[in-house]
């Protein structure tokens, strides 16, 4: 076509993308969709697997009876489900003074390179294996206690749990207001008190929260357990003693050749993952109704 | 950063100095606590296995022969099957992750988008060891009668997948622990898709780019923070340990086959600490903690700071890992 000639309106109007840009297109856009659909299939999978092999043996039982010996059908795993809230408790009186104190030093002084470190360090500790924080569990309290106990299983947990209740708390601190600092100084508050009972009540809802998350997660870590808790097959309440806890019980009993206890292992699983939504349901409802102040 | 307070008037009574100062000291201990027990995991994964250190030296990490009853440790094996597995995890993950996270971010509604980005962040709540039991009663089946015959008969002349289907062993493990690392690289893919500059999409639809071509530059813009997403999956793979023990198969030796049963780092030490009779057996399990520790530390520290400087240091990756 000539420069000369005007060009023809059809000429004016967009072509759009040639054929194989568009099919590429289509076939990039579907496979999204295909991704994104594959990536849900497993939950899908794994929650059905769990309810249709781990509801038929549920029953009361399960919770209030001990476990029975291999043979005999029945039995439950009361002592293991009691061992996990009592090691969970352990590590978040360990984890969660220090945590909470960290991360609302880090909001409310936390400047610097020394702040910076602290935040990197939080962050990096996120990062260790548990299965490594068992073994430093078992060189710092079994080795030294001489046995296995529910004190190196509670220290386990609660290095697990710190990284996540620092870093979590920091932000939520971090989010009150700064004219709420103001009117408490303004009103002759010292800092100390500005915080203690304004910033942190304010921001309690959040660290409730934040850490609840942290202790639903470590009910369900089993390899720093392993070796430091241990596992027990009795009643036992005693923290120098070793002690059952949920996870470890269903590792156990999945690995075990028999088929009653891998079907208990089910329902254990199901009863883990209910309890960790429990705990974390129960936990927020019941701090959130305390008066504003932590 | 600065702290959220203002500055202190010039005229202001320091009556309140002491009990300021004493608070500000209690919350820094708390601070230093955190600096304490990262010593401690490094002074004790160090000290526990000094003597396995002293007895084998680098060949700890070149030897296959992992020989109890002999005394002679080397974990060789262990470390292959944890890079093995985790690469395995990543070549699965890393294209549906991303897929998925172009899906949510870009495609999907954006109420969509939240709901399926919250069932994601679901997967990641469910403890490792129910992982586990799925991948060794409901993955082990399907694969034992369905997949790996299949991949026998018609991939069997590559070495990758020659042998028998025994259900549990490489491939398994590598299944497993990509679904488990699924959630960390879509979520955190998902969100820095989300903070890149709308403008990058519009000017590229603008200059007429298909829908794909916008995509693919808005990809191109937040590739540091991807691969950071990415790498912080790859640390989380390193270390898992419950389910890959249970789906592994436990076989200390190398294989060529992804069918072959194998063992990694995490699942030896799970396996046989408590039964290590002996300081030296402890002591090079103890190293083995040790190795997978250094290997996760580097990994994250990169990932860390790729996530943190594409994030503009706004985004909050602790929770993540």
């Amino acid at each position: 076509m000539s420069p000369a000639q005007p060009s023809a309106p059809q000429r004016l109007q967009p072509r759009g993308p040639s054929w194989n840009r568009r099919a590429w297109n289509a076939g990039v856009l579907s496979a999204c969709w295909l991704a994104a659909a594959t990536v849900v299939l497993p939950l899908a999978l794994i929650v059905w697997h769990l309810l249709a092999k781990g509801l038929p043996a549920m029953n009361l039982a399960f919770f209030l009876h001990m476990p029975k010996p291999v043979g005999e059908p029945g039995g439950g795993m009361a002592n293991a489900i009691v061992g996990t809230l009592i090691l969970v408790a352990l590590g978040a009186a360990i984890a969660v003074p220090i945590g909470v104190g960290a991360g609302v030093w880090l909001s409310e002084y936390g400047r610097g390179r020394f702040a910076s470190m602290v935040r990197y360090t939080a962050d990096v500790l996120a990062g260790v294996p548990s299965i490594v924080v068992g073994v430093v569990a078992y060189g710092l309290v079994v080795v030294p206690m001489g046995r296995f106990s529910a004190l190196a299983g509670g220290v386990a947990l609660g290095i697990l749990m710190l990284p996540t209740i620092v870093r979590s708390t920091e932000e939520v601190v971090r989010l009150v207001p700064r004219s709420y600092r103001e009117a408490a100084l303004a009103l002759g508050a010292p800092r100390w008190r500005t915080i203690q009972q304004v910033v942190i009540p304010a921001a309690s809802a959040g660290i409730v929260t934040a850490t609840v998350l942290a202790l639903a997660r470590a009910a369900g870590e089993t390899a720093p357990l392993l070796f430091t808790a241990l596992g027990n097959r009795f009643w036992s309440l005693q923290l120098d003693q070793p002690m059952a806890s949920l996870p470890v019980f269903i590792f156990d009993y999945a690995r075990a050749p028999y088929e009653d206890w891998n079907r208990q292992a089910w329902t254990g699983a199901l009863v883990l993952i209910m309890l960790v939504t429990l705990l974390s349901a129960v936990l927020r409802i019941t701090l959130r109704r305390l008066p504003g102040r932590s | 950063m600065g702290t959220p307070w203002p500055a202190r008037p010039p005229g202001r009574a320091r009556r309140w100095a002491f009990a300021d100062g004493a608070y500000r000291g209690l919350l820094t201990a708390f601070a230093l606590f955190v600096f304490v027990i990262a010593a401690l995991i490094v002074y004790e994964s160090a000290r526990g296995s000094g003597l396995s250190v002293r007895t084998f030296g680098w060949s700890f990490l070149t030897s296959t022969e992992w020989d109890p009853v002999a005394g002679r440790f080397g974990a060789l094996p262990y470390l292959y099957g944890t890079l093995v597995s985790s690469g395995l995890a990543m070549l699965l993950s890393v294209p549906l992750g991303l897929g998925a996270a172009v899906f949510l971010a870009e495609l999907a509604p954006r109420r969509v988008g939240d709901a399926v980005a919250f069932v994601v962040e679901l997967l990641a709540s469910i403890p490792s060891i129910v992982y586990g039991i799925w991948g060794l009663f409901v993955l082990a089946p399907f694969l034992r009668t369905a997949l790996e015959p299949w991949l026998i008969r018609h991939l069997g002349f590559l070495p990758l997948f020659e042998g028998f289907p025994f259900g549990i062993g490489m491939l398994n493990a590598g299944i497993v622990l990509a679904v488990m690392v699924l959630p960390t690289i879509v979520s955190l893919s998902r969100e820095i898709l989300l903070s890149t500059p709308r403008t990058l999409r519009e000017a590229a639809l603008a200059l007429g780019s298909t829908r794909s071509e916008a995509i693919g530059v808005v990809l191109d813009a937040a590739r540091p923070g991807i691969l950071g997403a990415v790498i912080l999956g790859l640390g989380r793979a390193l270390g898992e340990t419950m389910a890959v023990t249970m789906v592994i198969g436990n076989a200390s030796r190398i294989s060529a086959s992804l069918l072959a049963p194998g063992a990694t780092m995490a699942s030896v030490i799970a396996n046989e600490f408590t039964e290590a009779t002996g300081d030296l057996y402890l002591s090079a399990l103890i190293e083995i903690a040790l190795v997978l520790f250094v290997l996760t530390l580097l990994v994250n520290a990169v990932a860390r700071l790729l996530v943190h400087w594409a994030a503009g240091g706004r985004r909050d990756v602790a929770g993540t890992a």
